[in-house]
């Protein structure tokens, strides 16, 4: 009987939460975010301390967000998106979910390679995707680009992360539109015949798996190395900056948008703005260990210790518009 | 006729019940009107029939695995007497509450080339070969670990309720104790075997976090590439549909299961004596499950938790762990009114239409969590804006009615197995005895029903609860602003790598996964 007790509890307790999901109220913005709640809260808690507008936020994964705006469409509550990877914030434009923002702060913080076209999504900080070799078992005079790990002198020497990972896909992305598909899938399959093991889940796995000995090379998102380092100051690993010599190294961005149906668009715009500032931009890049967008913003120490490179300048949307035929080559090329 | 009234009110509302499930689902299966063919064809030419091969092979390898370990587990439990029986009998449901992704992580973490245990042998044999930690069968061996409690849980009490009258009665008519076990026994406790294997294997389907890490590629794969990858949600509702295929045949296995089955009453839990040595080999076969399924990861976890020296531990982290408990609460109490509810109308009335009602109203349990989650959040953003028309100010998405009601659709299976089979104990002839005497409805239910009853309800409470708590991909995406929870955070480190930094939520999870377990065995 006391059980059948507790659960009429649990029910009264539904029932009295039932309605419990107040609209937004005014001078409060909601954000729809793909990103960490550890790396994005500071940032909002500072623009409220400094501003006065609350910011609620959920976090899911920007897919998930995606089909979420789109359910909801004009009845939307989320004034603003930001998520990482150009190809996620492409696709959400791609469906009409975002809005185009004149505005000459982000003209001015954001350099056009990193902005939409269109001018509907900005880049907030970059990632930059790179080559990792052991310090013990490799030369750095023999590395040079991405291209060149399908070289058979890396026959079984080389580590990859997953094709589902997007960062690889949008690799891949940026190669079609390169070096155009028959070239790209070519240096995909001799990747894949020279890899020393199964694709790895995740980078750090990547990188430890490098560190024992079990492969010489990899690709990684430096921020990854970053953390790795910072655990382990005598790490025996290496970046590598690729393509210095061709179309340099890859990058991504973390970027954020405003949604086409934005109850604030306004203050959203607000928002969007001080985030391309510089005492955001240290907020929003050093926490991950990413690189401003904004180049007046330097990096934090650490990062600047691996040293300057070129990076490639094609526009990041490219990630997005060739991301469905870099993942079919993949598939054809079997890497998985 | 008041009667007749209420039989069809009964039955329309079992239909409603059906209907609430069903809506999702259709949602995703209207994904069909628009052709992907292009996505199709690709998927066709290039990984699909690798992904249906693997998928087939994961579910006949976890098939064999959980029966394996659940059934002799549950055997021996109930039947066998050997040292540390009594606290093994509820140490082994420990690993149900050890997330499915959590256990592989921490597999492939220490099973991996780079990992402690290969570090350690290539220490000693220099020319120590190696092996991989992502190989198809660790897979198997890590679903089975953390499935085959449902199986062990329902085969359990079913075991126990054959009471030893029946085995003593089968071996005074001259068979072994093995044979005694594979013609009366396991037939007897079929029903709940085969519910119990229903709902591993449909988790299996559904899972898509453990395969991940393994970088195993399932049917579940072709949908997240289809969706994240091709930027194509219909094509991903579309395969995400089929595998209610497989869950046909995963229910026609328990159909059958259940078609044969008998019932007795409950009889005194005596057990049998054991000579030293067997009863020594059982403890110690038990333990080492326990070991791998549960000790190991939990210091493992806790390694870590010390490591990251309590990193993201406050108030706000308490509040995580008050919410997780809270919804895990209110929902497996929701579930369970309504599971048993359907049980009892099917019971009574033994139409096919009630029947196939209340097999739709399960099938939520076997879709990839998030594909689920997005036709719930689709036909409830549709009812939504219709009520919006109507001059309803409703918020149903965002709204904690919508959480509740995305896991009644997603755990209805959960808790209906478990209730059913209990209500299945109580006989009608029972309860016709019952009347007979001159029992009322009130005290039939609660001398008769009731006590039959209850181990079996507190079971699917607490398979429920404990599957709200673990679930991630609709409480992500449905959940109010606020309403964080422990699986939400771990979902954000990882999805960021950090791994370590999540075994605080993780271990407080499997923790608060433990306090149901623990109140459902003490009780005596």
């Amino acid at each position: 009987m006391r059980i059948l007790g507790l659960l009429a509890g649990a029910l009264v307790m539904a029932g009295g939460l039932w309605g419990c999901s107040e609209p937004a109220e005014q001078n409060e913005l909601v954000v729809y975010t793909s990103r960490n709640d550890h790396l994005i809260k500071p940032v909002f808690d500072a623009y409220t301390e400094s501003t006065g507008v609350q910011i609620r936020y959920i976090t899911d994964n920007a897919a998930a967000l995606t089909a979420r705006l789109q359910a909801e469409g004009e009845r939307t509550p989320a004034d603003l998106f930001i998520t990482v990877d150009a190809g996620n914030l492409w696709n959400a434009a791609n469906k009409d979910l975002l809005q185009p923002v004149e505005s000459v702060v982000l003209n001015a913080n954001v350099p056009t390679a990193l902005t939409d076209p269109d001018k509907r999504w900005f880049g907030l900080t970059v990632r930059a995707r790179t080559i990792v070799y052991s310090r013990d078992r490799v030369d750095p005079a023999t590395l040079s680009s991405y291209e060149d790990l399908a070289d058979p002198k890396w026959k079984g020497r080389l580590c990859l992360r997953t094709s589902k990972k997007v960062y690889n896909q949008s690799l891949v992305a940026t190669m079609i539109k390169r070096l155009g598909e028959e070239k790209t899938e070519e240096i995909v399959r001799g990747w894949v015949g020279n890899l020393a093991t199964d694709v790895f889940s995740n980078d750090t796995a990547l990188m430890e798996a490098i560190v024992a000995g079990q492969c010489d090379v990899g690709i990684v998102n430096t921020y990854y190395y970053g953390r790795m380092k910072r655990d382990n100051p005598q790490l025996p690993l290496a970046l590598f900056w690729a393509n210095q010599d061709s179309s340099g190294v890859h990058i991504n961005i973390s970027g954020a948008a405003i949604t086409q149906h934005a109850p604030h668009p306004e203050q959203a715009k607000a928002l969007l703005e001080w985030m391309t500032q510089p005492a955001a931009q240290s907020l929003l890049a050093d926490r991950n260990l990413e690189y401003p967008v904004n180049s007046a913003v330097k990096p934090a120490d650490e990062v600047a210790s691996w040293g300057d490179f070129k990076s490639d300048d094609l526009n990041v949307s490219v990630a997005g518009e060739l991301q469905v035929d870099a993942v079919k080559l993949m598939d054809r090329a079997g890497y998985r | 006729m008041p009667r007749r009234g209420l039989r069809s009110a009964s039955g329309a509302s079992a239909a409603a019940l059906a209907l609430l499930v069903l809506v999702p689902i259709l949602v995703l299966l209207s994904a069909w009107h628009q052709q992907q063919w292009e996505t199709w064809q690709h998927l066709l030419d290039t990984v699909l029939w690798r992904l249906v091969g693997n998928t087939l092979f994961l579910m006949v390898g976890v098939t064999v695995g959980v029966l394996l370990l659940g059934v002799s587990l549950a055997w021996c439990v109930a039947t066998l007497d050997f040292p540390g029986r009594r606290w093994l009998e509820w140490a082994l449901f420990l690993p149900m509450a050890m997330p499915a992704y959590v256990l592989a992580f921490v597999m492939v973490d220490l099973l991996d080339y780079a990992g402690p245990i290969q570090t350690q042998l290539r220490h000693w044999w220099s020319d120590f070969p190696g092996f991989s930690a992502r190989h198809p069968l660790w897979v198997v061996v890590t679903l089975s670990l953390v499935l085959y409690p449902y199986v062990y849980m329902l085969a359990r009490l079913a075991f126990q309720a054959q009471g030893r009258a029946v085995l003593e009665q089968a071996r005074i008519l001259g068979d072994g104790p093995v044979r005694a076990f594979y013609k009366v026994a396991l037939p007897m406790a079929r029903p709940g075997i085969a519910a119990g294997l229903a709902l591993a294997l449909m988790e299996t389907l559904a899972d898509f976090g453990a395969v991940s890490v393994f970088n195993f590629d399932t049917f579940t794969t072709a949908i997240y590439k289809s969706w994240y990858g091709l930027f194509n949600l219909q094509a991903a509702a579309q395969l995400a549909s089929l595998l209610l295929l497989f869950v046909l045949v995963a229910l026609w296995l328990e159909r059958r299961g259940r078609r044969r089955a008998r019932f007795s009453e409950l009889g005194g839990r005596k057990v049998m004596r054991v000579r030293p040595r067997g009863a020594w080999l059982i403890t110690l076969l038990a333990f080492a499950v326990l070991f791998m399924a549960f000790v190991l990861p939990v210091s493992r976890l806790l390694y870590w938790v010390v490591e990251t020296r309590l990193d993201g531990v406050d108030a706000r982290f308490l509040n995580l762990v008050w919410r997780t408990f809270l919804l895990g609460a209110m929902s497996a109490g929701l579930v369970l009114v309504l599971a048993s509810w359907l049980a009892w109308v099917k019971r009574h009335q033994s139409s096919a239409g009630v029947s196939v009602a209340a097999q739709l109203a399960t099938l939520g349990y076997a879709l990839p969590g998030s594909v689920l989650a997005v036709g719930i959040m689709v036909s409830f953003s549709a009812v939504e804006s219709r009520l919006n028309a109507w001059g309803l100010p409703v918020a149903l998405v965002g709204g904690l009615a919508a959480l509740v009601l995305a896991y009644v659709v997603r755990f209805m299976a959960v808790a209906f197995g478990p209730v059913e089979n209990a209500l299945q104990q109580v006989r009608p002839g029972l309860v016709d005895a019952a009347r007979t005497l001159g029992a009322s409805s009130t005290e039939v239910g609660q001398r008769v029903y009731l006590p039959m009853m209850l181990p079996g309800l507190l079971t699917a409470l607490l398979l429920v609860g404990i599957d709200v708590m673990k679930e991630m991909p609709a409480t992500l995406l449905l959940r109010p602003f606020g309403w964080d929870t422990l699986a939400v955070r771990i979902y954000e480190l990882t999805a960021e790598g950090e791994w370590e930094r999540a075994a605080a939520p993780s271990l407080t999870l499997v923790l608060l996964g433990l306090l149901p377990v623990v109140l459902l065995t003490r009780r005596r």
